[in-house]
Parts: C-alpha cells; structure tokens; sequence
C-alpha cells in the first residue's frame, strides 16, 4: 500500500511539485495577510512579511554550501585515511 | 539497614543482568521484556524524597535522590530500555543484553546519586558496560574503537574525581547540588570539563561519532539515548546557569549538523546530529531559567524517542543488508516501506513539524532564549534546526529509501522489511513521538517547574511550517550538491589518532633501536659469563634440588593454571570480570550493611 502510495505520486512528479509550490505560496499569504504577530514576535524583524520563510530558505541554502566548502578544505577525506 | 523500603531500578537491573546468562532457551524473551517493565514500574510507583542512605567509613551515601528532576529522567530512560530491549529481542549473545542492562543501571544510578561517590561509581559503570555495545560488533576495528572508547572516557571521569576531591577539600561537602556558578572554583570548572565531555561538546565530543557509528545496531539505539542525556540531567543539576554552556552548546548544535552534512555514513550522520540535539540542551542549561530547564526536560525526553527511533530505523536498513553508507544504498521504498514509514516519524519529530515531539519540546528551549533576551542564541539554534529537518528528515531519508540506486544485487536481494520485534520497538517509540506532540500535558506534567508555555499558536505554527518548508524548497533545489561521496570527514580525534601513531613509531623505530643495542651489549658483556654460572647451577638443580622440588613444582603449576585461565592476559575479558565483581561487592556491601 505504501509502496503504492508512493509510486503513484513519483508517477505525478510534476503534479507533486506544483502543488508543493502553491502550498509554499499559501503559507507565506497566511504570514502575510492574516497572522498576528503582536504579542508572539520578540523582534521587529520578525514582523516583516514572510520573515520566517526568507530565515528557513537562506538558513538551508546557508549550511548546505558553508558544509560543502568546510568539506573541501580538507576536512573530507578518503575513507582508508587512518589505515596506514 | 536500609533507612525505608526502597527499590533502585538500577539493583532491578544488576540483578536482571546477573540472572540473565542463567535464563535460556523459551524463557529468555519473557525474562527480557519483564525485567526493564520491572524497573519501568518501579520508577512510575517511586515517591519523591531522599532514600537508599548508606556510611561508608566517614561518609554519606545517597543512593536515590528523588525529585521532579530526577524522575523524569529515569522514567524515560526505563521506558527507553523497555523499548530498546525490544528492539534487540534478536539478539543470541547475552553478554551484549547484559552490557546494556549495565549500562542502563549506571544512567539510572546516576540520576539518582545524591553525592559525588556515587555519582562518580555509576559513572564509570556506564563507560565500561558501554564499551561492550561496540566490541560485540565484532569487526576488525572494533577492539580499537572500543579502546579508545574506553580512553577518552577515562580521562573524563579522571578529570571528574579530580574535580570532585578538590571540591570536597574546599568545601568538605560531597552532595551533588546546584553548584555556585556565578563563581566557579578550579573545581568546578574540572567536575563541568568532566560532564561536557561525556555531553560531547566540541572539543571533547569526537569519540561520539565514532563509537556510535560503529556500535551494534541494537547497542547504537542505547547508546544514543544514556550517556548524553544522563549527562545532560547531571549539567542540569549542577550548572543550571553557568553561562560559558550558552555559546558552548550553540556552537554544538551548529557543529554537528555541519559534520551531518558531510556524512556519508547513516549512522554517523546521526551521531554527529546527537552532538547537535545535545547542543540545545547545553545551551538550555547555560540559560538556567525555569522555563529552560522545563526545556531541558522536555527536549532530552522527546529525543531520546525520536533520536531512538531514527538509530532503529537506519539500524533496521543495517541489520538487514548489512550496508548504512549511502554510497551503497537508495530506493529501498519499495523493499522496506515500514521501516521508511518509521523512519520518517522519527525524522519529522526532531524536526519539529506540528503534531510530534520536536515541536513542543525543543521551541521551549528556543523560546527561553528569546525570553532572556538571548536573541543570537535564539536565532542561530532556529538555524540548527533547519539543519536538523535538511539532514535527517530530508538527506538520510532521501539518500535511503529514495534518491539514485546504488544498492549491488546482493544489497537490493537482502532488502526486506525487519523482524516484527523491530517494527515492534519502532512502532512504541512512534507512538510516544506522537503522543507527546498531540497531548502535551502528558510530557508538560512531568516536567520540574509548572509549564507557562503553549506551543500551538498560530504564530509558532506559521513560523515553523514556514521554516520548515522552505528548508526542503531549499534542499530541493540544490539537491545536486548533496550527492554522496564515499569519504570520511577528519575531525578532531585527529590528534590522538594520528599522536597515537606518532607514538608507536617512536616505540617501533628509536626506542627499539636503543633497546637493540642495550640487547647486545648485555648479550656480549651480561651473557657469557651467566651461561657458566648456569651451568653449575643446573648441574645442582638436576642432582640435588629436583627431588625436593618435584613435588612442588606440581602444586605451583597447578596453581598458575588456574590463575591463568581466569586471567588470559585480554583486557576486554578483565575489565568483564573487574565491573562484575566490583558491582557484585558493591550489591553485598549494600545489603550487609
């Protein structure tokens, strides 16, 4: 049944893939124009619009590449390294 | 005597441990699952209050320190060991049951140690019982790992007693409490470098990702879940509010999903993320108010469940191809879709989506940053927890059930659904990942300070889904930079594994040299005239002494090959022997006196 489930939506991809970005599109109209930030928001920048969405992109896109370059540096090595 | 009628769930525990190798055949199951429901429930009928004191020679020992704090340690850590259990109900070799009932009474004595001694006894049991959960492995490496397991470790607990002597000549007092962390002492400072490095805190953590890694699957889902949080309920104890935790335990959190990152091994990718759940704690603790604390609590039990849950999901993927490096696996939805249904539970729940542990339990401790003005601290553990949901609920799902298929034929053929007793397991720890997220006064009312804190707003609600979502719009997009390489990342156990072979070539090549010559020049010099001398005495041996002797010579062998056999020169079986007398003293001592 999972299994199912699952091949049924990689048969959609493109269907998946949309619906996913206009779910992306409500949330961000539901900060937007209906959440009440007074109260809950600690610092002025969490009241601008869509604070929270720009903050999660920015933090990924953030610890994808700064681990890749950390990566590259050196720190990522064969895996007999310690063999020898 | 014993100063009123209580039971340690850590004696439940020795004892179960002792009886085990005794129990065999059709009763070992049922003997299993009731022992950890024994503690389990000694814990649930457990009263607050001071039990279990004992002298010995000048001192006073506590043995079961009851209150908010320590009881919902223990009740997790007694629920986590039913599950775990479980989990390992496969198992053939007692010996690894019994490691980790061991270890699991260490945590619990521990948590309920009222002073230093102890504290510091319980301590050390966890470290050499653990031990066992990676020797049991059995591979080339193990003995290795183990061992430098076992040294790290032991350089923690020296600088614990160190801390603890000190302390106690400073003050003459060995209760563990609060300790004044707005002046800390030598002392102080030496007991806190003890805790962190069993809480893994950069630069002491690198011994996490290796053992963890290399555990077995079943001793990986025990380890992930007692050192570190027993060692968080110690911090929380002891240094609620001692402000270097702060930027200690966020740089943590960033750390370990930064390592997480690069894994390319599953199992390591989730110990390195550990470091990193640890890390909120730390940090909660640093902040040391009562909402942090709550916070505290809270996220250490709710991780033990889902961090638990994720160690059995990949476990199970290991348990049955034999394989955890992504480099080796992918596309298994379609031959271990259960596993993948767990999995995802657990990885969703440390991410913090709505409705499952991580959103109730770790937005506490984000929030008492926020309250105390801690904004930086705030934010950038906001960040970590992006990291969270793009590794775990994003990387290590993707790259298994997922992704490209790299699995070989023999990989893909082996792939099936694991034993029920592990989708057993899994499926408890899901359930109770659930549970605390949908009915949060069932964690909110164990917790030590009343709760003054609601998760489900609609703002917390908006942020989180907004973070969460463009985490994976992000990781979708650079989903090409993510694909796994068959590497290891070099951390900081650098130094000791490359000063270690520093060291043995320093011992292989001068040192050697110089014990050549010395050789030589006493085989020249020392030899000669000692084989002369020999030669006398052996013509007096075999005429005069040999019959004398003779008889002797009978009963000494015998002797020595009896104190052989119990002692065949392998540390591994010493150190077995050594913790079992050591604790079976300590029983006999307990109950004589």
């Amino acid at each position: 049944m999972i299994v199912k489930l699952i091949d049924f939506l990689y048969n959609r991809l493109k269907l998946v893939i949309r619906l996913g970005l206009v779910v992306l599109v409500l949330v961000v109209l539901w900060d937007v124009l209906l959440l009440d930030k007074e109260g809950y928001a600690y610092t002025a920048a969490e009241k601008l619009p869509g604070f929270w969405s720009i903050f999660g992109f920015i933090a990924c896109v953030l610890i994808i590449l700064v681990s890749k370059l950390f990566g590259r540096l050196g720190i990522m090595t064969r895996e007999d390294y310690y063999d020898e | 005597m014993m100063s009123d009628f209580w039971l340690h769930p850590a004696l439940i525990m020795i004892l179960g441990a002792l009886v085990l190798p005794f129990v065999r055949g059709a009763g070992r199951r049922p003997f299993l699952l009731v022992v950890p429901l024994i503690a389990f429930a000694a814990v649930l009928q457990m009263q607050e209050g001071i039990h279990g004191i004992f002298y010995f020679m000048d001192w006073q020992l506590t043995f079961g320190r009851v209150d908010r704090l320590s009881l919902v340690f223990a009740y997790i850590m007694t629920l986590m060991c039913i599950i775990g259990t479980i989990y390992g109900l496969h198992v053939e070799n007692e010996y690894e049951h019994q490691a980790a009932w061991l270890y699991v009474a260490g945590a619990l004595g521990v948590i309920f140690a009222g002073d230093f001694l102890v504290l510091f006894l319980f301590w050390e049991l966890m470290a050499f019982s653990s031990v066992f959960l990676i020797w049991f492995r059995g591979q080339a490496r193990s003995l290795a790992i183990g061992y430098r397991y076992l040294l790290v470790h032991t350089a923690g607990g020296l600088a614990l007693l160190a801390g603890f002597v000190l302390h106690y000549q400073a003050t003459g007092d060995l209760s563990f409490n609060q300790f004044d962390v707005a002046n800390p002492t030598f002392a102080i400072y030496l007991i806190m470098i003890g805790f962190i490095l069993n809480a893994a805190v950069p630069p002491l953590h690198s011994w996490l990702p290796e053992a963890y890694s290399e555990a077995t699957v079943s001793g990986a889902v025990f380890m992930s879940a007692f050192t570190t949080k027993t060692t968080v309920y110690a911090l929380a104890r002891g240094f609620a509010g001692m402000e270097i935790l702060i930027p200690l335990g966020v740089f943590m959190a960033i750390y370990g999903v930064v390592y997480a990152m690069l894994e390319n091994d599953a199992r390591r990718l989730l110990a390195y993320h550990v470091i990193s759940q640890v890390g909120y704690m730390v940090a909660g603790v640093g902040i040391g108010t009562q909402m942090a604390i709550n916070g505290v609590c809270a996220h250490a039990f709710a991780n033990i469940l889902n961090k638990g849950l994720l160690f059995m999901g990949v476990g199970s993927v290991l348990y049955m191809t034999g394989k955890a490096k992504f480099t080796e696996l992918g596309g298994l939805y379609k031959k271990m879709p259960l596993a993948l249904v767990f999995t995802l539970i657990g990885g969703l729940s440390i991410s913090g989506f709505p409705l499952l542990s991580g959103f109730v339990s770790k937005s506490m401790i984000v929030a008492a940053g926020f309250d105390a003005h801690l904004y930086w601290a705030a934010f950038l553990l906001t960040l970590a927890s992006t990291g969270t949901f793009l590794c775990l609920g994003l990387k290590a799902l993707y790259l298994i059930w997922f992704g490209k298929n790299n699995c070989s034929e023999e990989t893909w053929n082996k792939a099936t659904d694991p034993p029920l007793h592990m989708h057993l397991a899994m499926g408890l720890a899901a359930f109770f990942c659930i549970l605390i997220g949908v009915y949060t006064p069932y964690l909110y009312q164990m917790l030590p300070y009343p709760v003054d804190f609601a998760p489900y707003t609609a703002y917390h609600l908006a942020k989180t889904i907004q973070v969460l979502l463009f985490t994976a719009l992000g990781f979708f997009l650079l989903i090409d930079q993510l694909t796994p390489k068959p590497t290891i990342s070099l951390d900081l156990d650098w130094f000791y594994r490359r000063g270690g072979q520093l060291f043995l070539w320093l011992a292989t090549k001068p040192i050697q040299a110089v014990d050549t010559a010395v050789n030589n020049a006493y085989r020249t010099w020392g030899l000669i005239p000692l084989m002369i001398v020999s030669r006398f005495w052996s013509w007096f041996d075999w005429h005069i002494i040999d019959g004398v002797v003779d008889g002797l010579a009978r009963t000494v062998r015998w002797c020595g090959d009896w104190s052989r056999r119990l002692q065949a020169g392998q540390m591994q079986a010493n150190i077995f022997s050594t913790v079992f007398v050591m604790t079976v003293l300590l029983i006999l001592y307990v109950l004589a006196s």
